[in-house]
């Protein structure tokens, strides 16, 4: 590459603009209030679940953690197909944005439910089956890194990233669904219609939201901040922090040609 | 320029894989020999006492085939690129589609070649006939899903620095639900339980098969352009 081509490649990057920054500042301020309120009314205004005492308040994380990183890597999916046609990077940084925020929530989203199994199912882990497509869906987008990391050319890595983040998306919709589909689990299903089967509510155990006073309200307060306010900030610090990496690059080999 | 019909594209591909190996006995020699090590391996890891072994042998059938088809997935990509042959396919004036089935094919033909060396053998090593109409059913719907997904996945991988070892780090979260449900519908075939208790396994199992069948032919032109 001549300097001059280096030069007008380092000026064509986006360069973050001033009301961006300031927007963002301001979303994640009321990103920081939304947690905190969410915290409050799960922490202080709900009331304490009956059977299953203070630890069932994780719940209040739990939940909304997994919500977010649904939407994060739902992100992913639209960046990956948006890549292949339009070959614009944006949506490439953005799938890769998508990918590490999706695997930031999902751990804590498996940390909380580890923490809370403890005490309620007398051990860490079993192998429940959303327990285990809920690993798997990690390991997955684990993978997704490691893909990344093993392409040296940047346009293959991009296309392979894409293909591959489109189908990972399969891992997470399992995860979603696999309550409906295996009624061996103990997971119970909150969204949606809840088959009135008695031997699988048996084996699920009664999940009442409207048992307590309060609960519905925080996690419906808590699941909305973390599904639409948490990914989308974290994902838009993030691309910010590879456009300046792509930047930087750019400059570095401006300099060097000099 | 005029392409080549699409079937007639897809069957010249199968037919060069078929003749290829035919002469060099390359994948099929490598893999039998893996499968029937493992199942070995398995019977002495195992101890397995004769209840036990109906229970556990669909799992060693699946976790056997599934190892030996990455290790055919492999090879059967990476011969392709090493030798150019990659290249020459795309330059030939055939659909990117037509590529990836041919290649799909020749590597279901491949595996399924492995799984009929499996069911004798295992048949006999273990005391449990694998004979059940729904068992090969399972296994024809189970391999086709797992090597359309390892089909797209190894063109990716041969293309990368770490090769062989991406190959099963990127391919068996993906193929996960599909050996899921494969092992479970087998298992419940042996088990002799009601075919309603299981049957379901059988059908997602054909969902997947078709869903990621259309996905992976339509994500497949964007792997091998350059």
């Amino acid at each position: 590459m001549t300097a001059a081509a280096a030069h007008s490649a380092a000026e064509s990057l986006p360069r973050a603009n001033r009301l961006g920054s300031r927007l963002l500042i301001l979303l994640s301020i009321l990103t920081v209030i939304g947690v905190l309120i969410g915290l409050y009314l799960g922490m202080i205004a709900a009331g304490t679940d009956i059977e299953q005492g203070e630890v069932q308040r994780l719940f209040y994380i739990h939940v909304p953690s997994f919500a977010g990183a649904f939407i994060a890597f739902a992100a992913t999916v639209v960046g990956g197909v948006a890549y292949l046609i339009t070959r614009s990077v944006k949506w490439d940084t953005l799938a890769l944005a998508g990918v590490e925020v999706g695997l930031a929530l999902a751990a804590i989203n498996l940390v909380t439910g580890s923490v809370w199994a403890r005490p309620i199912w007398n051990t860490w882990w079993n192998w429940d089956p959303r327990l285990t497509s809920d690993a798997i869906m990690i390991l997955t987008y684990a993978a997704y890194l490691m893909l990344r990391s093993g392409i040296d050319n940047v346009d293959t890595r991009r296309r392979f990233a894409s293909v591959y983040g489109i189908l990972a998306f399969s891992t997470v919709l399992i995860t979603f669904l696999i309550i409906r589909i295996r009624p061996d689990t103990i997971h119970p299903v909150v969204i949606g219609p809840v088959l009135t089967d008695a031997s699988m509510m048996a084996s699920q155990g009664d999940f009442e939201l409207n048992a307590t006073p309060g609960v519905t309200s925080a996690v419906a307060f808590a699941s909305a901040v973390w599904s639409i306010l948490v990914p989308w900030v974290l994902v838009w610090w993030r691309i910010r922090l590879e456009n300046i990496a792509h930047r930087v690059s750019a400059l570095r080999m401006k300099v060097m040609e000099q | 320029m005029k392409t080549t019909p699409f079937f007639k594209a897809v069957m010249a591909i199968v037919r060069k894989d078929l003749q290829a190996e035919m002469r060099g006995r390359e994948l099929v020699g490598a893999m039998g020999i893996f499968a029937l090590l493992s199942i070995l391996i398995f019977s002495f890891a195992l101890e397995l006492d004769r209840e036990a072994r109906t229970e556990v042998i669909s799992g060693v059938l699946w976790v056997t085939v599934i190892f030996s088809s990455i290790l055919g997935l492999n090879r059967s990509l990476a011969m392709e690129r090493d030798q150019g042959n990659l290249d020459a396919l795309l330059l030939a004036p055939i659909g990117r589609g037509a590529v990836y089935v041919g290649k799909l094919i020749g590597n279901y033909i491949f595996t399924l070649a492995i799984s009929a060396i499996l069911l004798p053998v295992m048949s006999a090593l273990y005391s449990v006939s694998l004979f059940d109409p729904f068992v090969l059913l399972t296994l024809l719907l189970g391999v086709l899903g797992f090597t359309t997904v390892g089909t797209l996945l190894a063109t990716m991988t041969v293309q990368t620095r770490a090769r062989e070892a991406l190959l099963p780090i990127v391919m068996m979260p993906v193929a996960l639900p599909i050996i899921l449900a494969a092992v479970r519908a087998s298992t419940g075939a042996l088990s002799g339980s009601a075919q309603g208790d299981w049957i379901g396994w059988v059908q997602i199992l054909g969902a997947l098969d078709a869903i990621f069948v259309v996905m992976c032919f339509f994500l497949f032109p964007f792997v091998v352009e350059e």
